[in-house]
């Protein structure tokens, strides 16, 4: 009786809670920046056993290092910042979270709280700011909430269409003293939803597919965790697969059944084959106007089954004749023993006949062309690499020409796009897969909004490979510019510092690449580094456009093949 | 067909009539308003409060929108963590409800015409100067339109009106 007693009135302080939250639902790393508002949980840090804590220089790269964690894991990515300026650097980095539908967990410190709505120093209001941005956020004003919140945080994050949560937490709050017992009663999650598709549902679209003669898979970011599945029903049957940019690696893309990736920069035959089918099976993806130019031009002969676990996605750009919501993998493993194998031949013929005549090509010049430097890395990296990139030219090179054959193993910034992620992902991808080999392929643009942490990738002794693709300007922007602009140049031309050396200054290793030859060392000699990050600045083409090409609004009639 | 055929039971095809269940909590509200807002999509009425739940309120809201979007927003709606129930009465069989308040020019010479015109609508005068009269109202939003219409020619001062409320007809529950 009397430990009963004595057990019911232990407390825990609010920043010790939260930490021990996290342990237990096994949290092992934080990235993030402390501040005045943060400071209790810091403290709190300091005594962790598990969670270790992450210094970035930026809350930014704190954001997007706990995407790149996420999505490289299936785990939930946690970063943490103070209030006011802290909070408000992890916005771009929670909207790409949000796009991108990934798990990120942020913890931010808050003003104490009859200090808030005073304008008090470092004071903003996160939880207004980051309302669009997040899936759901908290501001806690009582401390007994904590830990009910922490973990209905951490469990939103990834129920149904994985997000970013944020939870905003006064000084105040995080030093109070709140009883143990919160901490282990029982949890009951509010929002819960459905999983499994509708059988009948299920049974329409099996009948769909068996009886379609031009059908095709249309795979997005939600079908991450269905490959197994996905693989087998695209085999048995045949099917040709298409992947979004979020897609890729849920499909082996070196499989002769993949088309590649689709949409404005996608392969001209995976866009003739998607807009000629008479089916469409779109597993986890949301028709988005990168790939889907203009709407109603876009697959003009097909019915549509729309696979997702989100019911607002379902018929938000295109009506879906056999709507199915639920969870990917479910609904595949569900769906594919009742398909009967269609018959394709005619099918596959022509698409043979489109692959043939309209491969992905690149001509030699005098410089160094893009995609034959991501061609080499490739290969150099016999295609297994873990790869993250940022936005622009070398993303769309990247998702042409690197072949991804696992889930989880390309990582871009998809429907943000956010210049400067791909080597912050690349840091948070790494503390996930401390024995992977990681690259990020990056532009010479993106990688100078978030190259000040090259000194945390130091600091861990991150052995990154960063290949900046350096054609010394925003090349898309010019891109845009030359094609649809009258090359009426503005703002695009970049005077860019001396990549290598800064890696040198930041302790990291650096080459410079400008021919063929020193582009072969050079990939071969930073794969042998393994106790620091390398940056390889590849001074390419700075002419080279991406193709093909859907110019925006547009359908598969205006794709330019290629100069 | 003919208009009688085609009719919808809420007066203007664009106006949508939402019913939801919320958290009864702070900045609710707020995630709704900013989902319609984003969208371009003007809130007509607002009507909230608790229900006999008191960790749950009671959302009554017109929005105009087009019929074609509205689908796609309740789904939106439903998206949000505390939202619990959203459905679309526009055109369900429901009793709808709504209040106004309204303060119309009455010296004495025409006060028996605006006193006789609330009579017809079953308004109630509440309070009454020398040269006003302020009336209360119950009934549908369009019974409320209609009253007002009427007194327009006597001069309204001002109006004030709750945005209407709405329960589905018989057993069933929104």
């Amino acid at each position: 009786m009397q430990t009963t007693v004595e057990r019911s009135t232990r407390t825990v302080q609010g920043a010790r809670a939260v930490v021990r939250l996290l342990e237990e639902s096994g949290v092992r790393w934080v990235f993030g920046h402390p501040g005045g508002a943060s400071l209790p949980l810091y403290d709190a840090l300091y005594d962790a056993s598990h969670l270790r804590h992450v210094l970035v220089r930026h809350e930014q790269v704190a954001a997007h290092a706990a995407t790149g964690y996420a999505r490289a894991s299936g785990q939930v990515g946690v970063c943490t910042a103070t209030s006011g300026p802290g909070a408000t650097n992890l916005v771009t980095g929670l909207a790409d979270a949000l796009m991108d539908s990934v798990p990120v967990l942020a913890i931010t410190g808050q003003v104490v709280r009859p200090n808030i709505g005073t304008d008090a120093f470092q004071e903003a209001d996160v939880t207004a700011i980051t309302m669009p941005v997040t899936k759901h956020n908290y501001l806690v004003l009582e401390p007994r909430d904590l830990p009910r919140v922490v973990r209905e945080a951490l469990y939103l994050c990834r129920a149904g269409r994985p997000g970013p949560v944020l939870v905003d937490i006064p000084r105040d709050v995080l030093q109070s003293e709140i009883p143990e017992d919160l901490l282990t009663e029982p949890f009951q999650p509010r929002y819960r939803p459905a999983l499994d598709g509708d059988p009948a549902r299920i049974a329409e679209a099996a009948e769909a597919i068996s009886t379609s003669r031009r059908p095709i898979l249309y795979v997005g970011g939600g079908a991450q965790d269905a490959s197994e599945p996905l693989a087998r029903l695209a085999r048995r049957c045949r099917i040709p697969v298409t992947v979004t940019l979020m897609g890729k690696g849920a499909f082996d893309e070196t499989d002769p059944l993949c088309l590649g990736m689709l949409g404005m920069h996608g392969t001209a035959y995976a866009n003739y084959a998607i807009n000629e089918a008479d089916l469409v099976i779109a597993v986890g993806a949301r028709f988005d106007d990168r790939v889907t130019g203009r709407l109603r031009d876009f697959c003009p002969h097909a019915r549509f089954i729309h696979i997702d676990i989100d019911p607002a996605e379902i018929g938000k750009n295109k009506p879906a004749h056999i709507p199915i919501v639920g969870d990917a993998r479910r609904v595949l493993e569900a769906l594919e023993p009742l398909v009967r194998p269609p018959d394709v031949e005619a099918w596959w013929r022509q698409i043979e006949e489109w692959r043939a005549r309209y491969p992905l090509r690149w001509r030699p010049g005098r410089m160094l062309k893009p995609q034959q430097v991501i061609q080499a890395i490739y290969e150099a990296t016999r295609g297994e690499a873990i790869v993250t990139t940022d936005v622009g030219q070398h993303q769309m090179w990247a998702a042409q020409y690197y072949r991804c054959r696992r889930p989880r193993q390309f990582i871009s910034s998809g429907g943000l796009g956010t210049m400067g992620f791909g080597f912050p992902a690349a840091i948070g991808a790494q503390f996930a897969h401390p024995d992977a080999l990681v690259v990020a392929i990056v532009g010479d643009g993106g990688f100078q909004m978030t190259m000040q942490d090259l000194i945390t990738a130091v600091e861990w002794r991150l052995p990154l490979k960063i290949y900046v693709i350096n054609n010394a300007s925003l090349g898309m922007v010019r891109q845009w510019q030359q094609l649809f602009y009258r090359e009426r140049y503005c703002a695009v031309h970049l005077q860019n510092p001396d990549f290598a050396r800064i890696a040198e200054a930041f302790g990291a290793v650096g080459f410079r690449v400008t021919t063929e030859e020193q582009m072969h060392d050079a990939i071969a000699r930073s794969l042998a580094v393994c106790d620091r990050p390398v940056v390889v600045d590849f001074l390419v083409d700075p002419e080279e456009n991406c193709y093909p090409m859907i110019p925006s609004g547009q359908s598969v009639k205006e794709m330019i093949i290629g100069d | 067909m003919t208009e009688a055929l085609t009719a919808v039971p809420y007066p203007a095809p664009q106006r949508r009539m939402l019913s939801l269940l919320v958290d009864n909590a702070p900045g609710v509200l707020m995630r709704i308003a900013a989902l319609f807002r984003r969208r371009g999509i003007n809130i007509h009425s607002l009507a909230v409060s608790v229900t006999e739940d008191p960790k749950l309120s009671r959302i009554t809201m017109v929005v105009e929108c087009p019929a074609a979007r509205s689908e796609l927003l309740v789904r939106q709606l439903r998206r949000l963590v505390e939202v619990h129930h959203v459905q679309d009465i526009t055109d369900a069989r429901r009793t709808e409800r709504e209040l106004a308040l309204v303060k119309v020019t009455a010296p004495s010479a025409v006060r028996h015409q605006v006193l006789e015109a609330a009579r017809v609508f079953r308004a109630r005068p509440v309070d009454l100067t020398e040269e006003t009269v302020t009336l209360e109202t119950t009934g549908s939003s369009e019974k409320i339109d209609a009253l007002i219409d009427v007194l327009r020619q006597h001069g309204i001062r001002e109006v004030v009106r709750t945005g209407a409320v709405a329960l589905l007809r018989g057993s069933a529950t929104t």
